[in-house]
C-alpha cells in the first residue's frame, strides 16, 4: 500500500519504512516556532527543570501578536523572552521589528520542504506551502520539546483534494479555500492531513498557497500542503537556502476522503459570523454596511494581497463611515509596499497603515470593534467577539473583497467595482 | 475514578476565543483566567462566577475548535471544572488538556436530555458517562496508551519528570 505525503514524511522522521494512520510515532522536529506566547513556554520549561533547550539553532522566535507591546504585562513578558534567547543562545529570534511569525519563518528561508515544523500557533499549517509539515501545538508540549527535542505525533488520515480549473477574474486562493472550508466544515478535516493537488494548485504562486495551507486549519486539519514542484524551487533559489527533500504521495496512497473541486465559476466568498464555515457568495451579502475594514495578517497579508487591494481601490477613496487598516505583514512586506508605491496607493485613498504584526486580527490592540460594530477582514477567524465587543460582527474575504467593501461602506463584490 | 458534579451544556464548535478571549492573553496567573472562562460563550456570561467547584461542561461536536492557546484548558481548570466531555473536541485543545492532567471525554453518542443542571458522573478510567438525573448513560472514550500515561501522571511535565522520554 503507498503512503500519502503524512505517513512518508513521519515514517522518515521516527526512522520506519512505513507507518499508517492511528499509529504513534516518536519524532524530532526540524523547527520549533513560538511567539508572544513563548513567555509561556518558557515558565512550562522552567518547571521540567532542565537548563538548556535541546537545539538553539531549531528555535526560531518572532515576536508578532501584541507589538510593539500594548500593556505591562506583555512589555514584560516580551523582556523575558529576550532574556531567554541571549541565555540559551538562541540566534533566530525577531524582535517586534519584523512582522507576523509564520511570514517570516517563509520569507526568511527557514522552512523547506520536507520538514516537521512545530509552532505554538494553530496556523503553523501555512509551512505546507513549501511542502513541509507544519502543526500546531500548545505552551507545555512546546516546553517538552524544547527540553527533550522530540515530540509524540499519531499518523494522521489524509484527505486529497483535487482542485482544477482556473480562477475568474477577481476570485483569488483565499476564496477558493474559504469555498472548501464552508463545504467540509469547521471539523471537515479534524485531525487529517490535507493534500491540495491539481492544475489549479500548481498555477497558484507561494502567496497562494499560503493562505490555502494557513486557512486548512478552519477545517480542523493538523497540515495541509502543496507538492513541491518548479514554483517551489524557484522561491527557494530566489532565498539561496537550499531546496530540503521533496516527499509525494504515492499513487497507491489511501486517503479517508477525495474532493475535487472546480475554480472555473467560483465567485468571491464571504464567511460570516460567527464561524469561518458559515460561507456564503458575496451575492448574498448585497448591503451588508461595514464600520471597519482590515487587510492583513498570515492569511492574507502579503505584498501580492496589498496588491489586489490596491488594484480594485485605484482612483478611488475609502468610504468615510469605515476605518481600513493595512497591515502588512512583515518588514520586507511592507518595505516593497513603500517601494511600489502600492502602500502610498492605499494610504492616499484613506487606510490606515499599522505596523507588521497581529494587529486586530484576534483583538488583542490596533483595531479593536466597537459594540455592534461589523468588520470584514482578510484574517483568518471570525468567532463571536474576536476583534472586539462580543456585539461586534467580522466578515472574511479576499482582499479584493474587502477593498471593494472599504471603498463602498457595504459589503461588495469586487467584480462590480471596475 | 469517578467524578461528580453539575452539568454545564453547551453546543458545537464552541471555539477558543470564546471559552478564552484574545483580549486576556498577557494574563499569567491560572486563577485570573479563570475570571474569564467561557465568557464569550452566548448565555455562559456569569459562568466565571456561577460555576462551582466539581461542575462540568458538556459540549456538542469540536469543543475548543481554533487557537493553540493552553488558557482555553487552564482558564476551565482553575476554576475547578472538573472535566470537560464533548461529542467530539477539536485537535489541539483535547492535547493541550492531555498535557496539563485535566479529564477530557469523547462521546459522539451524548444525548440532548443531559441538561444544565443535571447532576453527571464521569468514570475516566473506563469512560462511562452517567446523567443520575435522568438515569441514561453513555460510552465515551476513556484515555488509552501514551494518552493514558499522561494523563495518569497528572500532565506531560510531571510524566517527564518520572523519567519518561530518557529527560537528561
Amino acid at each position: 500500500m503507498g503512503l500519502t505525503f503524512a505517513e512518508k514524511l513521519l515514517a522518515l522522521k521516527a526512522g520506519r519504512d512505513s507507518v499508517q494512520p492511528g499509529q504513534i510515532v516518536e519524532v524530532s522536529p526540524d523547527v520549533a516556532m513560538s511567539h508572544d506566547n513563548a513567555g509561556l513556554v518558557i515558565r512550562q520549561f522552567a518547571q521540567i527543570g532542565v537548563k538548556k533547550v535541546w537545539d538553539p539553532s531549531k528555535i526560531v522566535i518572532p515576536l508578532d501578536h501584541r507589538v510593539p507591546a500594548e500593556s505591562t504585562k506583555t512589555a514584560n513578558a516580551h523582556k523575558s523572552i529576550r532574556a531567554f534567547v541571549k541565555e540559551q543562545e538562541i540566534a533566530s529570534f525577531y524582535d517586534i521589528r519584523e512582522g507576523v511569525c509564520h511570514q517570516v519563518l517563509v520569507e526568511k528561508g527557514h522552512i523547506l520542504p520536507g520538514m516537521l515544523a512545530l509552532g505554538t500557533d494553530s496556523h503553523t499549517t501555512s509551512y505546507g506551502c513549501v511542502g513541509a509539515f507544519g502543526t500546531g501545538i500548545g505552551a507545555t508540549e512546546m516546553a517538552a520539546v524544547w527540553a527533550t527535542g522530540k515530540i509524540w505525533l499519531r499518523v494522521p488520515e489524509s484527505i486529497r483534494v483535487q482542485v482544477n480549473g482556473n480562477f475568474p477574474e477577481m476570485v483569488f486562493p483565499k476564496d477558493f479555500i474559504l469555498y472548501l472550508v464552508g463545504k467540509l466544515g469547521a471539523e471537515g478535516a479534524n485531525y487529517c492531513s490535507v493534500e491540495f493537488q491539481g492544475p489549479a494548485i500548481a498555477n497558484m504562486g507561494i502567496p497562494g498557497r499560503f493562505t490555502i495551507c494557513n486557512l486548512s486549519m478552519e477545517m480542523g486539519a493538523k497540515n495541509a500542503v502543496v507538492p513541491v514542484d518548479r514554483v517551489t524551487a524557484e522561491f527557494l533559489e530566489g532565498l539561496g537556502v537550499g531546496s530540503g527533500t521533496a516527499f509525494y504521495p504515492d499513487p497507491d496512497a489511501s486517503y479517508a476522503r477525495e474532493e475535487v473541486c472546480n475554480i472555473s465559476k467560483l465567485a468571491p466568498q464571504v464567511a460570516c459570523p460567527h464561524a469561518v464555515d458559515n460561507v456564503k457568495p458575496v451575492e448574498e451579502l448585497g448591503g451588508t454596511r461595514i464600520d471597519q475594514a482590515v487587510l492583513g495578517s498570515c492569511t492574507n497579508g502579503r505584498i501580492e494581497d496589498l496588491k489586489e487591494a490596491a488594484s480594485v481601490m485605484a482612483g478611488r477613496r475609502v468610504h468615510p463611515d469605515v476605518r481600513m487598516l493595512v497591515v502588512p505583514a512583515s518588514k520586507s512586506v511592507l518595505l516593497e509596499g513603500i517601494r511600489t508605491g502600492i502602500i502610498t496607493t492605499l494610504v492616499e485613498a484613506g487606510a490606515v497603515l499599522v505596523n507588521p504584526g497581529c494587529g486586530p486580527c484576534l483583538g488583542a490592540h490596533e483595531g479593536i470593534l466597537a459594540d455592534g460594530e461589523v468588520c470584514i477582514a482578510s484574517t483568518n477567524r471570525n468567532f463571536k467577539g474576536r476583534m472586539g465587543s462580543s456585539t461586534s460582527e467580522v466578515y472574511l474575504a479576499s482582499p479584493a473583497t474587502v477593498a471593494a467593501s472599504a471603498v463602498m461602506g457595504r459589503i461588495t463584490d469586487p467584480r462590480k467595482v471596475k | 475514578m469517578k467524578l461528580k458534579g453539575r452539568a454545564w451544556v453547551t453546543g458545537n464548535d464552541i471555539d477558543t476565543d470564546q471559552i478564552y478571549h484574545g483580549q486576556y492573553l498577557p494574563i499569567t496567573d491560572p486563577h485570573e483566567m479563570a475570571k474569564h472562562a467561557m465568557e464569550y460563550v452566548p448565555g455562559m456570561e456569569n459562568f466565571p462566577r456561577e460555576a462551582k467547584s466539581g461542575d462540568m461542561v458538556v459540549a456538542g461536536k469540536n469543543f475548543g475548535t481554533g487557537s493553540s492557546r493552553e488558557h482555553a484548558v487552564l482558564c476551565l481548570q482553575y476554576l475547578g471544572i472538573s472535566c470537560v466531555v464533548a461529542k467530539s473536541f477539536s485537535r489541539i485543545f483535547f492535547r493541550n488538556a492531555v498535557n496539563l492532567g485535566f479529564p477530557v471525554i469523547e462521546c459522539p453518542l451524548l444525548s440532548e436530555t443531559l441538561k444544565t443542571g443535571n447532576t453527571v458522573e464521569v468514570d475516566v478510567v473506563s469512560g462511562k458517562i452517567t446523567d443520575l438525573t435522568t438515569g441514561e448513560s453513555f460510552r465515551g472514550t476513556p484515555p488509552s496508551g501514551l494518552e493514558k500515561e499522561i494523563a495518569g501522571s497528572g500532565g506531560l511535565i510531571e510524566y517527564l519528570k518520572k523519567g519518561a522520554r530518557g529527560l537528561k
